[in-house]
């Protein structure tokens, strides 16, 4: 499912096996407690979160298939996102994303949730495949997709024409900080950013705070961010 | 005034004849009764191409025509009625149930290139044409919508500066630069016209369905929707 590893003081989030990494209930509930158990971890205010995956993909996205089983699973699939989100946003420390695979839809988003993306050049894309496959974009989503897309133009390309974007398309676009040979290099290169990160910066729960404040417009779809500036426990996103 | 055609799988919408294409209370509402009818025959891969004959797409609203009205207050109210009669246009278009492109044949000002703008593409002639936000020149104010879909779909606060307050008449390579246009390299009004023709073909074989390429679409400028009151259909939970 996913697996954690600490790389000098560096936390490496993987999500594992050769699958498609679908965001089903069962994986966003084990890495959400993978985030927890780095959360409350002792050496959390002077680290750097990494998140990769195995094999061929990133996270393809929520699990259509089960979703079409049951109907309610995919309300649950996106609290569940929306809880993981909110919790990649208050972390407090700087998040990486290795993206060493497809990224598509919700797997997408969810590597656009982090502070840096670095992707390998060699193959894999970031697609957001809505408009493809026919599904409505949550608006949640759309708050993403405006934060960390700057340009009219580039958020029109990924969301209007279902771009799918190479490493070096995203580098371009400003969706990707940096691309890299193959999916080892990638890694690596995360690895390097992370330690650099770590020997520069000071403790953690500044961060956490401030980049909420940055993406608060983000907070407010996934979790209902009030205003005294605490992040809202109650889940308002099922506006149902 | 206006004609709208077919050819394949393409809606070619034109102002016509060799004038400035003025947006006159019939001229608004016969665009807005043409977009209606493209609406009502659109189907999986239509695509809405704009553009004009002669040397202006268009110069905005028909000040000529308010200047008639005999007095001050006359002419103020015949303003109005045209730019709370144009907002129907911009939202027809926001909501159309296809990818739209802006073909711009010339000289596109104020309400004709708020116009231009209201379309998901717009391309331009390298050669000739000017986009010219005259209202801070003639002493107009800027309706509320005008300034929301610059803000759409201009990114850089120093592009949205050099369109409205700098009241400077921007070519087309400016224009790309300033990423106010998608492109500007052709050199005849028949080569923006092949050039989008080629652009709506690509996009038509993707055979998307409008109801959803409309509902993303509207999802990418929420300001803009509330706005004119265009329904952005937000999906707190996906139909996954």
């Amino acid at each position: 499912m996913c697996s954690l590893e600490k790389h000098g003081r560096l936390f490496i989030l993987k999500l594992t096996g050769d699958g498609e990494h679908r965001l089903n209930p069962t994986l966003l509930d084990s890495i959400r407690s993978t985030i927890n158990k780095i959360r409350s971890d002792q050496s959390s205010s002077q680290s750097v979160l990494i998140t990769t995956s195995d094999g061929k993909f990133f996270s393809n996205g929520y699990d259509l298939a089960l979703a079409e089983t049951n109907p309610s699973l995919s309300v649950l699939m996106d609290a569940k996102l929306r809880s993981l989100v909110a919790d990649l946003i208050s972390i407090p420390m700087p998040t990486i994303a290795a993206v060493t695979g497809h990224a598509s839809a919700a797997g997408c988003i969810l590597a656009m949730s982090h502070d840096y993306v670095l992707m390998r050049r060699d193959r894999g894309f970031l697609y957001m495949s809505e408009l493809d496959i026919e599904l409505k974009v949550p608006a949640w989503f759309m708050a993403v997709i405006r934060a960390k897309i700057g340009s009219p133009a580039a958020r029109r390309d990924v969301m209007l024409t279902a771009a799918k974007v190479t490493a070096e398309k995203g580098v371009e676009m400003g969706i990707v900080d940096s691309a890299y040979g193959n999916a080892a290099e990638t890694v690596e290169a995360a690895v390097r950013l992370g330690e650099e990160i770590v020997m520069r910066r000071g403790g953690g729960h500044v961060y956490g705070k401030m980049r909420e404040t940055l993406l608060r417009e983000v907070l407010v779809h996934t979790i209902g961010f009030d205003e005294t500036g605490s992040s809202g426990v109650q889940n308002t996103g099922s506006k149902l | 005034m206006c004609t709208l055609e077919k050819r394949g799988d393409l809606f070619l919408l034109t102002l016509t004849g060799d004038g400035e294409h003025r947006f006159h209370p019939d001229t608004i509402a016969t665009i807005l009764s043409l977009l209606d009818q493209a609406k009502s025959q659109s189907k999986r891969g239509s695509v809405l191409i704009t553009t004009g004959h002669g040397k202006f797409f268009s110069n905005g609203f028909d000040l000529a025509w308010a200047q008639t009205a005999g007095s001050k207050t006359g002419a103020a109210n015949r303003l109005h009625q045209m730019v709370e009669s144009f907002k129907p246009v911009v939202a027809a278009l926001l909501d159309l149930p296809m990818p739209t492109i802006a073909a711009l044949n010339g000289h596109a000002a104020a309400a004709g290139l708020i116009l231009a703008l209201s379309h998901d593409y717009v391309f331009m002639r390298k050669d000739r044409g000017v986009l010219y936000m005259s209202e801070v020149d003639i002493g107009l104010s800027m309706p509320e919508y005008f300034s929301a879909l610059v803000r759409a779909k201009i990114g850089t606060s120093a592009a949205r500066r050099e369109l409205l307050l700098s009241g400077k008449k921007i070519r087309g390579e400016e224009a790309v630069g300033l990423g106010i246009v998608d492109t500007a390299a052709y050199d005849s009004a028949e080569g923006v016209v092949e050039a989008t023709v080629r652009l709506g073909e690509k996009l038509a074989g993707k055979k998307w369905s409008g109801e959803v390429y409309a509902s993303i679409r509207k999802s990418l400028y929420p300001e803009l929707c509330g706005i004119l009151g265009v329904e952005a259909r937000v999906f707190a939970t996906p139909k996954l």
